[in-house]
Parts: structure tokens; sequence; C-alpha cells
């Protein structure tokens, strides 16, 4: 579903990725660790087509990026949720419709749709915070919503980035409950994070692969977990 | 998806697809304001185009159809001369009718000028014919020439004189009430592509979180075409209503008909009215769709 063959990325300076090659596979469980700047949100963003590679070739459900087109764009960003580092949401709709825009922008947006997005809310537990606007919500609310938002298409694969940025303990222990969950539903899941601590938790619960980036390439994270 | 879908969908929209771009009250407002102010002027410039058109068909074809000829000789000549004259004219194709005034007749024609106590007999006051033409008309040359031959006080005025420059000016009138209205229209659709472009600016945030979840350009672009499209049809129908209540509210035309008294609408005139929010609406839906469909190609 998602192929890194051999690729380079730099944003004009040095470059901050090469020889990097990465398959996904389907119903797999990663983490992506790495220090704060060596290119963590960059590799997910090459990984869902925000950014192209300078060198080699990225793969999305079999189509090279760079033949892709803004409408074939809009389509795999439909198949792959993201949840953003910086969850960016519009800020003049309440939780529950931004939370249902894929569904609204793809021209889901049906009734039983609707019964599911309450579900969905209740699951991440932003059940009573349906109504509210965005800036109203807490860190962690916010990262809940943009989960739940990453997911309502039902996509095959979920990215995402630093899911657990901003809240305790518990919170984070919460919603790595969800995208286990996610898994075991049979999607493919991806977490970008320096949280080692989430990492050994999840061990506990699923089986887990260590994607580590240093020194530019990436590396399988082994036994030291 | 066909065209008939897109418009339909364009028209009715669906209320979540528009809530998607948050409501942008200084464009709305610009928009309304320059649609409305455009419509109200179109109703005027169009009202200009319809009143010299009618003007100018209304003096062609009053004054093609009559002429008169004016004899001027001594007294004694005047009968034989006039005989003569109407001899020729009835002899010559295209003309209907023609018909010596009688002096009761001349001395009203003057009397507004010289008031009614004019000794008409004691002056030289031409003797004028009244010429009727068929539709065809006559040559006026030919005509000329035999008058000149065999009535030589006649002088024949068949209106051409001063008709040609009042229906060259009604003319240029009328083609500039239409030119008014394609500037009209141009700078509508310069001023709501602005109003698009600030409005697309003003939300590039929004546009990238779009773009984000999978909407695609032209979804987006929809979101912003539908409004400023509802927006210029709504403004420029409350123009062309406020336009069209100055134009009913002039003095109406009396029979007389002035110019100035003469510019309301009639019959198809008012059904040309109803089309200028509907062609409004089609100026922004390009506009909009040009402006967005740039934009959307700028940001990446
Ligand atoms: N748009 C950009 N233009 C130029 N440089 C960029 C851009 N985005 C990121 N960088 C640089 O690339 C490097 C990697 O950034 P990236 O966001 O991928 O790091 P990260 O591993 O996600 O870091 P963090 O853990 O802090 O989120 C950083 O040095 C950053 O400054
Ligand atoms: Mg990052």
């Amino acid at each position: 579903m998602i192929e890194l063959d051999n690729i380079a990325y730099s944003y004009g300076g040095g470059e901050l990725l090469s020889e990097v090659s990465f398959k996904l596979a389907p119903g797999s469980f990663h983490f992506l660790t790495g220090p704060s700047g060596s290119g963590k949100t960059t590799f997910l963003k090459l990984c869902y087509g925000a950014l192209t590679p300078t060198a080699g070739r990225v793969q999305l459900f079999g189509k090279d990026v760079r033949e892709m087109d803004r409408d074939d764009h809009a389509m795999t960003r439909r198949q792959i949720g993201v949840v953003h580092q910086d969850c960016q949401f519009l800020d003049h709709l309440p939780v529950r419709e931004n939370v249902a825009l894929p569904l609204t922008v793809s021209g889901k947006d049906s009734l039983e749709q609707h019964s599911n997005l309450k579900e969905l809310l209740t699951w991440v537990g932003l059940g009573h915070r349906a109504s509210a606007l965005p800036p109203e919500l807490s860190g962690g609310e916010r990262q809940r919503a943009a989960l739940a938002r990453a997911v309502i298409m039902s996509p095959d694969v979920v990215l995402a980035d630093e899911p657990t940025g901003n809240v305790d303990w518990e919170m984070s222990q919460r919603l790595l409950q969800l995208l286990v969950e996610l898994n075991k539903m049979g999607k493919t899941i991806l977490i970008a994070t320096h949280d080692m601590n989430l990492i050994r938790a999840a061990k506990h619960h699923v089986q887990a692969r260590v994607l580590r980036i240093s020194g530019r390439k990436l590396q399988l994270a082994g036994a030291d977990l | 998806m066909s065209k008939g879908l897109q418009l339909s969908k364009l028209i009715m929209g669906d209320a979540q697809a528009d809530r998607v771009v948050p409501p942008t009250g200084f464009t709305a407002r610009l928009t309304l304001f320059a649609a409305g102010a455009m419509a109200f002027l179109t109703v005027f410039a169009l009202a200009l185009s319809l009143a010299s058109g009618r003007l100018a068909a209304r003096w062609g074809e009053e004054l093609a159809q009559s002429s008169t000829l004016r004899i001027s000789a001594p007294d004694e000549q005047m009968a034989a001369q006039t005989a003569a004259a109407l001899t020729v004219l009835e002899s010559t194709p295209g003309i209907a009718s023609a018909r010596a005034l009688s002096v009761e007749e001349q001395r009203n024609l003057l009397a507004p000028w010289f008031g009614p106590d004019l000794p008409l007999d004691s002056l030289p006051i031409p003797q004028l014919i009244e010429i009727v033409e068929t539709e065809e008309g006559y040559d006026g040359a030919g005509l000329r020439l035999r008058l000149q031959a065999e009535v030589p006080g006649a002088v024949l005025d068949d209106h051409n004189r001063w008709r040609r420059p009042l229906e060259r000016a009604a003319g240029r009138l009328r083609l500039l009430g239409w030119v008014s209205i394609g500037l009209i229209g141009a700078a509508t659709a310069a001023m709501i592509t602005l109003a698009a472009n600030a409005a697309l600016a003003a939300n590039a945030q929004v546009i990238s979180v779009l773009r984000l979840i999978g909407a695609q350009d032209s979804y987006i672009a929809r979101a912003f075409v539908r409004r400023f499209t509802l927006r210029a049809l709504s403004g420029a129908a409350i123009g062309t209503a406020l336009g069209a209540l100055a134009v009913f509210l002039l003095p109406s035309a009396q029979d007389s008909g002035g110019f100035l008294t003469g510019l309301g609408f009639q019959g198809i005139g008012w059904a040309l009215l109803a089309l200028i929010p509907p062609l409004a609406g089609v100026v922004a839906y390009l506009a909009t769709g040009a402006a967005a469909r740039r934009t959307l190609g700028e940001l990446t």
C-alpha cells in the first residue's frame, strides 16, 4: 500500500533523509522514533504524498506520487487517515462537523454515517463535546478529535504524528488503546512518537515494530526497547 | 458529472458544503453592493438604449412617409404652377397622394408663429403641397429634375435633410447604451473577481485543511463559487428592482412624447429587465470560477 524505494529528501539545504526504503505491510503496527528534528513528520508526509521525494520513488496504492494529479492526491487522502502533529481543524465548525468533514467532502454524508459519527465520538470520549468549537477544546481533546477524523472514512491506513504529544499518561494510554483496537480491526497503523514509554506500553497489547530515524537513515530498532 | 447536475447542485447546494467555508462578512457585503449598484445602472442604460431605439424608429417611420413641396412664384403664376406641380406629382410612381393646402390650413400652420391676425393675402406666402408616399417611396432626385423643368418655383423638401442626422444620433445613443451595459458587466466581473480573490486568500488555512482531509479542488471551488453567485444574484435582484422602480416613477410619457419623458419600459423591455439578475449571476459564476481555479492552482 505504501512503498518507499531508496528515497532521499531535502527541504533545500542538506539531505534530511537518504537511502530510505520501506514497505508498509497491510495490518502491521509500526512506531517511528527519532530525536526531534530528525525527520519523523517529513517521513510521514512522504508516506501520504504531501511531499515528493527528491530522489527515489514513492508508491501509494500502486501509484507513483510523481504521476499523481491533485484529484489523485485527494483520493489517497481518503484512503490514508492522518492525525497531524498540529491537528488542523476548521475553527468555525463544531467538533461534530469537523470530525465528519472527510465524509462531507467526499459526498458520503449520509444519515447512516451520522449515527456512526455519534458512536465514534463516544468511542474517543468526545460525546459530550460534540457541539464545541475546536478552539474551545483542550490539547488532548483536540488530538482525540483529530484521531476520530482520521478514521471516520474507515481508511486502510492510519498515520499518526505524535498523537499523544499534548496529553497526560492516562490519556495517552487511552489513545493508544484506540489505535490498537483499530489495528485489531485490520487497519494498518504507523505512529510517529518520541515517547519511549508509550512504545513499551504498546508492546503488551500488540505486535509492534519500531523504526528509528538516525543519521538520515531509517533503521529497524531492535531489542534495546 | 453532467453540466445540468452540476448546475442544480450549484443552485440547490448542499447545506453542509456551504458551511465548510467560514462566513466572510466583508467580501459578502462588497459583492452584494457591487452587484446591486451595477444592476441599478444597467436598468438605466437599458432604458436609454430602448428609448433611443424607439425614438429612431418613430422618427424614421413618421418622417419617411411624408414630404412637402413648396412653390414660390409671382401671384399671377401661382395657380398655374400649383396645378402643373400636382400633375407632375400625380404621375410620379411612389406617391400615394398630393394635395395643395388651402389658405385656411396655411394660416393655421403659421398662426403659432405670427398670431391669428396675419394678413396672408398681402404677404408673398409660398403655396404648400403635402405629399404622402407609398410604402416603397419615390425617387427624390428624379422628381426634382422633372419639377425643375416644369415648375421652376418648386422646392421639394423630403425631410431627409434633418431626418438623417436625428436618426443617426438616436442610433448612436442606443449603441452607447449597449456599450455601457457591456462595460458595467465587465466592471462587475472585475469587482467580483477582486472580492473572490480576497475571500480565497483569507481562507488559505481552510483550503489547506480541506485538502488534508481529501477534498478535491472542484469541491472547494464550488463552495466559493456558489456563495458569490448567489450573492450577486440577490444583489442584482435588489438593484434591478430599485432601478425599475426609479424608472417607473419618472413622469410618464405624453403624446407629444419628448425623449426624457419616454424613458419607461414597455412590453419586451420588462422581460429584458428580468434578465439582469440571472446575467449578473452568470458573470459572478464565471468570474469566481476563474479566480478559484487560479488561486487553487497556485496554492500548494
Ligand atoms: N517546510 C520546511 N522547510 C524547511 N525545513 C523544514 C520544513 N519542515 C521541516 N523542516 C526541517 O526539517 C527537519 C525535520 O523536521 P520534521 O518536522 O520532519 O522533524 P520531526 O522529527 O518530526 O521533529 P519533531 O519530533 O520535533 O516533530 C527539521 O530540522 C525542520 O526544521
Ligand atoms: Mg514532527
